[in-house]
């Protein structure tokens, strides 16, 4: 769908991405879809170490988010 | 006549709070009706249905309180609890608390409300936060746009109730009279009319729900409706209708079809959003004050030595302080017990009347009173720890090591209030989506030692390791938790095997916790206890007084005694544990109805309150077998308030036979062991 997209969880803290698909089953989606982080929304990426949750900024609420479902979730870079 | 029906009618609104989870719904719904209720700052703090009464200008107001949730979806158990009242049970009115520092996100929730037809007044919380944030809302455009009343209100300060509540009772009045519709674009309202078509075609169906709304929902596929459709004649044609409208929208923009609807909900929340909030700078890119605090609260070398600081300093507030408040409530008692029996023995009062007061009374639920300091100031760590915001950075962190067990960080909420009491604790695994997670939680949740089993340690620690009772003390928890993680990792392993389910959690706003908001808190929690002590505590100490009494002419208290005799029959079961003596069976066996009784039990047996109880105590056992007992405490069978909380978490008679029986077998093995491996060692 799109060459540039990369996974949320490849992110460094401090960068900021849109939202473009997310590859998990429907409660992943479904439960993404609650939080707020649907297609072409922009998030940025507060935290993230290697191993353990990220914690990520969506409008005004920050979220911890698991690795896995981190890595499910592809974004495109933004500036 | 027509009075009456007035009245009725008058006494009948009803009205639900709905609102995503840190939306200060819980203020809103205190300040509403008065109530005392917990208010914590973890999601999914509102578990269970509360009510409360609300009177205005002579009018009474039914308010009853949903569970916090982000989108009525029914995907968890919260969600479908909201969603149904609201679709079944048609309150008269929905007040929908808005976060307006989140606004976005919020509306999701209130779109997904007016699509079902819910007659909502919005009341935009935190707004005060709104400065801070350098953002302003227009509520005039936003009530506009959906066509609702908007009231601004500030919850933790009392501000904007009494508009919210003229509101409501203005729009209680008023019956709503159109459905919000969310414009899904050309091809999907195309189809979306067709099924409504279909559904209209069924009365049943259309009688009981909103032909839109029921066609939304069918459409995005949502397996709780269409499972109820199920229910009713004739839905096959509707299936059929839904099956070739989703093939003909997926390939038409190859996404799937959930995917599709939500983005155009939000398409629809986030146009409404650009309207109505100005703000000078994205907050999205500006880092906070809770972004500030978070980099070294969540960092990944401080982090865990900071929550480390909060469990011990949390530990040292309890014991420090409450450990000379118990000496003091203890001699309390014993001058209480003391000046009432010489009192009765002045009146002439019967030896038995005296002996069921003193021994029975007092020396049973005093035993266990004096622990009413250390598990308040308890109650008020944890209740520190929930409204500060901190709670939830506790579960972010733990959430690494707790992979490790194959659950996630969420898990760890639950575990930690089992500290206070296991109760509550297994109520909170409500916020866990994931089933397996839950009912691991849940089983091992009880070997969290909670605040009633701290007397039985207290009194066997103090009576022999003087001063290294604190560390005998801490050895306990810390062989819970040990076992917890053994339990958990095995239960995963051959019960539920399977992925761990994706870890998602809201980290709110750090907050200065008022001190009149955790205070109550505290008295929340704390007072079960008291009241525990009033009433089960009471009636089991009576019990033990009347069985040590009897049959008629006994000693009282001793071997010959009815209590006597079940003891003795049961103990020889604990004799390789080293407390083979009926003494401890009988305490074992009525500490299952609340574990304070085990002291209590104890107190009356030894015929003396817990003044004199630790030397009876010294007396009777040894260290290695009083540490044996311990062990037996903490592990052996959930208390009857915590077995029950199981049950009705689970609804499985099945999980709750087998978290008794594992329980009691886990403590016996590890009472056994203990005073083995000890006498081994020569520590006997």
């Amino acid at each position: 769908m799109n060459n540039n997209a990369l996974p949320l969880g490849f992110l460094q803290a401090g960068c900021s991405a849109v939202v473009r698909e997310c590859q998990g089953g429907k409660s992943l989606r479904q439960r993404l879809i609650e939080l707020g982080l649907v297609h072409g929304t922009r998030v940025r990426v507060v935290k993230n170490d290697r191993g353990g949750p990220l914690i990520i900024s969506v409008g005004e609420g920050r979220l911890a988010i698991g690795r896995g479902m981190a890595l499910k979730i592809m974004v495109e870079e933004a500036s | 006549m027509e009075a009456a029906q007035v009245i009725k009618k008058e006494a009948q609104v009803v009205v639900a709070l709905a609102g995503n989870p840190n939306s200060g719904k819980t203020t809103v719904f205190n300040s509403l009706t008065g109530a005392r209720q917990h208010v914590g700052n973890w999601p999914g703090v509102t578990v269970e249905k509360k009510e409360g009464q609300l009177f205005s200008e002579g009018k009474a107001v039914r308010v009853v309180d949903l569970p916090g949730t982000y989108s009525l979806s029914a995907y968890s158990e919260d969600e479908a609890v909201a969603r149904n009242y609201i679709l079944l049970e048609k309150p008269d009115v929905v007040i929908n608390i808005v976060d307006a520092t989140n606004l976005e996100r919020n509306l999701y929730l209130t779109t997904q409300l007016l699509e079902m037809g819910a007659n909502v007044v919005i009341a935009l919380n935190m707004s005060d936060e709104l400065k801070a944030r350098q953002m302003e809302i227009d509520m005039k455009k936003l009530s506009e746009l959906l066509d609702v009343p908007v009231v601004r209100t500030v919850a933790t300060r009392n501000q904007g109730m009494k508009e919210l509540v003229n509101s409501v009772l203005q729009a209680a009045k008023t019956k709503k009279k159109e459905f919000l519709r969310v414009n899904y674009g050309k091809e999907m309202e195309k189809e979306l009319t067709s099924l409504e078509k279909d559904i209209l075609s069924n009365t049943k169906l259309a009688e009981k729900f909103s032909s839109r709304w029921l066609a939304v929902k069918i459409l995005e596929g949502d397996e709780s409706v269409l499972n109820e459709l199920i229910k009713y004649a004739g839905p096959k044609q509707i299936f059929a209708g839904r099956e070739d409208a989703v093939k003909r929208l997926e390939s038409m923009w190859g996404e799937d079809i959930d995917s599709l609807v939500a983005d155009r909900r939000y398409g629809f929340i986030s146009g409404l959003a650009k309207e109505v909030i100005k703000r000078r700078k994205s907050a999205a890119d500006r880092a906070s004050t809770s972004d500030r605090i978070d980099s070294i609260v969540t960092n990944r070398y401080l982090g865990i030595p900071v929550f480390l600081l909060a469990m011990w300093a949390i530990f040292q507030f309890t014991f420090k302080i409450g450990d000379p408040l118990i000496g003091l409530v203890e001699s309390l008692f014993e001058w209480f017990g003391g000046a009432v029996m010489a009192w009765l023995e002045s009146l002439g009062a019967a030896e038995l009347l005296i002996s069921l007061v003193g021994d029975g009374i007092i020396g049973g639920v005093g035993s266990v009173l004096v622990f009413i300091p250390p598990i308040f100031l308890l109650f008020f760590a944890i209740s520190l720890l929930e409204d500060s915001g901190y709670m939830a950075r506790a579960a972010y962190i733990v959430d690494r090591f707790m992979h490790s067990l194959g659950l996630h960080g969420k898990s760890f909420i639950p575990l930690l209030v089992g500290f206070g009491c296991n109760t509550p604790a297994i109520m909170a695994t409500r916020t866990l989506e994931n089933k397996n997670d839950r009912l691991i939680t849940i089983l091992i949740n009880p070997l969290m030692s909670c605040a009633a089993r701290l007397p039985v340690y207290v009194l066997f620690a103090g009576a022999f390791f003087g001063a290294r009772q604190g560390m005998v003390i801490f050895s306990l928890y810390l062989l819970g938790i040990v076992l917890a993680i053994i339990m958990g990792v095995v239960f995963k392993r051959l019960l539920f095997k399977g992925e761990t389910s994706h870890f998602v959690m809201e980290l709110p706003p750090y907050r200065i916790p008022t001190l009149k908001s955790t205070f109550i808190h505290m008295w929340e929690r704390g007072s079960a206890f008291i009241r525990k002590a009033g009433t089960i505590i009471f009636a089991v100490v009576i019990l033990v007084w009347v069985l040590s009494s009897l049959p008629a002419g006994v000693e009282y208290a001793s071997q010959g005694s009815l209590l006597g005799r079940i003891g003795g029959f049961v103990a020889p079961i604990f004799s390789p544990a080293g407390f083979g003596t009926w003494e401890a069976a009988a305490a074992l066996i009525f500490g299952v109805l609340a574990k304070e009784v085990v002291v209590g039990t104890l107190g009356v047996v030894y015929g003396i309150g817990e003044a004199g109880l630790s030397e009876a105590i010294a007396l009777h056992w040894t260290p290695l077998s009083a540490y044996a007992f311990m062990v037996m405490t903490l592990i052996y069978v959930p208390c009857m308030a915590v077995i029950g909380a199981i049950k009705r978490e689970t609804n499985s008679w099945g999980w709750t036979a087998f978290s008794v029986g594992y329980t009691f077998v886990l403590g016996w093995l590890m009472a056994v062991l203990v005073f083995q491996v000890g006498k081994l060692l020569g520590l006997g």
